[in-house]
């Protein structure tokens, strides 16, 4: 008989005792991207040992520590710097950062760059609710044109960074972009980012009720997810219809946020590449000393 | 593929037992000797030829060298690499260690062994970046926000730049804190002769590891193996005990904590505590003349160089002078300091600054003696002609 896998099962699995109730607001994402990863994580059947998670702050800097394994709560922004050394350590480890877009994209986007750009090997999960949640509401480099926080309250008139794009062009080896109304192919992308080596994003645009809805009038738990389903589309409807749509067509999608995955690509990872450095100077030297002889 | 250290292979990497090498490139030596596998570095003038020398040396010893984004990454990987379980450490000077400031107090929170070569310039700012100073001693104890203690050397030769290397890794790995080494422009770029300590001579203490069983393992508590020690013993990430490690106040198992004012306290004490406990064995000093000195100077670093030879001038012309260094600045040597403030009448500490470590003599000399500040600044070290006068007219 098949054994039926529930999200109960999973959170005695994967949950780290005692760290109940969390710090999330009634309505807020994270703890979905939390339970896609629990299932990506069950599906990939890896060793717990050796599945490290790190963070910088925030509120998506938390989920390390509801997830029982090793988990590193660092300093804001900085959370990729710290997984590249982890991982420089231990190779074997399967890093995974959990970071917002405040964390990442704002803080720490010179560590997010260089990280995407040398590949290295940790799989970051960004989850961006366009706002500084934990603060309480202050501007986000990625809060749409126009919205409303705490530091921009006449409206927001800077542009907002969009942080998979900017992981295309830097190379990353794995870059998708999902919601958290829908389960299946988000779990998927973690899935195939925590297994790909180099360096993978998966970002996630995540309601934040309290902080980001409330302020910029997006009604209530329910509405506000409503917009995140009425104001996205899969990346490659918006691909057919910018290209092949009519006028019309063209207009009600142009403002929408694609969603897919954006890249895909088997470039070697950084650690992948160090190794190789390194047996090639040893190969060298013993050569060298096998001449000496 | 972990690292292993091998020390075969490392003294093949380092060549001949005596060497004639600058100070920055015996830093290296220093911490391929302890068994560093991680270095993550950012360049910075004085500093940049620690970088170089572990960017050439590293990989040949199997280990891993990262030319981070920044200084704040620098940190960042070695105290991630410290958790994987390596021996790390970086370089830096002035304006990259005001960078670090944020993430060394991460490490001092987190209780997590790495070391720091701090090539001090002088400042403020980005001052003189190719002459020396010692302009960051407070810093590296006053540094971070918030109450900490911090465990830093100062080497005067560039032996010692390697030997205090080591010893920064011991101390930062047996305490599981940050270590600095507080070296200078002048002896970062100067060349000395260094002779290599042999295998058998060379004393390295080791992390000591979590053991016990899993179901009764507290990460941050005093040590579950050894009696009235206040160093959690160290849980290496991939060990099986599933750490969380959070900047935040955390409570013995490691969960934040942050209204909770007991925790807060119970955690921050121990944490300064498990080094000011141990205060006593803290010390490393070098006496000179001091039996029947009625002067002395209190010195460290470069600035002990001068200081001597203005004491050897001092003795030439009949004045009682000594000369007390320190080796280790942090912890600082208050019983020492108050012992010799009663047994002299006069302490100068001439300094590469405009005063810093000249406050905690001034503080543990309780007004027993007169304590003399002798500072110059501008990347100039003192002459010890500008020293000896500090000795006249007594």
């Amino acid at each position: 008989m098949v054994e039926v896998r529930t999200a109960d099962k999973l959170n005695k699995k994967f949950l780290r005792e005692g760290m109940w109730p969390t710090i999330f607001c009634n309505g807020c994402g994270h703890g979905v991207v939390l339970e896609y990863t629990f299932w990506a994580l069950e599906e990939l059947d890896l060793d717990m040992d050796k599945v490290i998670f790190a963070s910088g702050i925030g509120c998506s800097s938390r989920l390390p520590g509801y997830i029982n394994a090793d988990g590193l709560h660092t300093t804001h922004g900085r959370a990729i710097a710290f997984a590249t050394g982890i991982k420089a350590a231990n190779p074997d480890f399967k890093i995974v950062v959990f970071t917002g877009d405040g964390d990442c994209a704002g803080i720490g986007g010179n560590h997010f760059i260089h990280a995407a750009r040398r590949n290295i090997d940790i799989t970051v999960i960004m989850i961006n609710n366009f706002i500084y949640g934990m603060t309480g509401g202050q501007l986000a480099p990625t809060a749409p044109l126009g919205s409303i926080a705490t530091t921009a309250p006449y409206g927001n008139i800077e542009h907002p960074f969009n942080i998979s794009n900017l992981a295309c062009a830097l190379g990353a080896n794995y870059v998708a972009r999902w919601g958290v109304s829908h389960p299946y192919q988000p779990i998927k992308s973690i899935k195939e980012g925590i297994e790909k080596k180099g360096f993978s994003l998966i970002e996630f645009l995540a309601p934040c009720p309290t902080a980001y809805g409330r302020r910029n009038k997006l009604g209530d738990i329910k509405k506000h997810w409503a917009w995140y389903d009425n104001n996205t589309i899969l990346k490659e409807d918006y691909e057919r219809i910018m290209k092949y749509g009519t006028d019309e067509e063209k207009d009600q999608v142009r403002d929408k946020i694609p969603l897919g995955v954006f890249q895909d690509i088997d470039k070697p990872g950084f650690f992948e590449a160090y190794e190789q450095l390194v047996n090639r100077l040893m190969e060298k030297e013993s050569k060298t000393k096998g001449g000496k002889k | 593929m972990k690292y292993e250290r091998d020390p075969k292979r490392i003294r093949e990497v380092l060549g001949n037992k005596v060497q004639f090498i600058l100070g920055d490139i015996a830093c290296v030596y220093g911490g391929l000797l302890a068994g560093v596998s991680f270095f993550g570095g950012y360049p910075i003038t004085p500093a940049s030829e620690v970088a170089e020398g572990m960017a050439r040396r590293l990989p040949r010893v199997g280990g891993t060298y990262i030319q981070m984004e920044d200084e704040i990454g620098s940190i960042a990987a070695v105290i991630g690499a410290a958790w994987g379980g390596a021996k790390s450490m970086t370089a830096t000077s002035g304006p990259g260690f005001s960078l670090m400031m944020e993430n060394y107090g991460f490490a001092v929170m987190t209780e997590t062994p790495c070391v720091i070569v701090n090539v001090q310039r002088t400042g403020p700012s980005t001052g003189q970046p190719t002459l020396g100073a010692q302009g960051d001693m407070m810093q590296a104890k006053w540094g971070t926000h918030g109450d900490f203690e911090a465990l830093a050397l100062a080497p005067s030769n560039v032996q010692e730049c390697m030997d205090f290397t080591v010893e920064a890794f011991n101390l930062s790995e047996k305490y599981r804190n940050p270590a600095c080494v507080m070296t200078d422009g002048e002896i970062g770029h100067l060349r000395e002769r260094v002779v290599i300590p042999d295998e058998k001579d060379l004393k390295l203490t080791e992390r000591v590891c979590a053991t016990i069983d899993k179901d009764k393992y507290i990460p941050f508590t005093n040590s579950q193996t050894r009696k009235n020690c206040k160093i959690p013993d160290f849980p290496t990430f991939g060990s099986g005990y599933h750490t969380y490690v959070t900047g935040l106040t955390h409570n013995e198992k490691g969960f934040p904590a942050t209204d909770k004012q007991p925790d807060h306290e119970k955690l921050v004490r121990r944490i300064t505590e498990k080094i000011t406990d141990d205060a006593d064995k803290l010390v490393s000093v070098e006496k000179m003349n001091l039996d029947d000195a009625d002067i002395a100077f209190v010195t460290y670093g470069a600035t002990a160089r001068p200081a001597e030879s203005a004491m050897e001038m001092g003795r030439k012309n009949g004045i009682k002078v000594g000369l007390l260094r320190l080796k280790i600045v942090w912890p600082f040597p208050n019983k020492l300091i108050t012992k010799l403030s009663k047994e002299v009448d006069k302490v100068i500490v001439p300094e590469m600054n405009l005063g810093q470590i000249v406050h905690p003599v001034r503080e543990y000399a309780c007004d027993n003696c007169e304590v003399v500040s002798a500072p110059k600044i501008g990347g100039e070290m003192h002459l010890p002609q500008e020293l000896y006068k500090y000795l006249e007219g007594k």
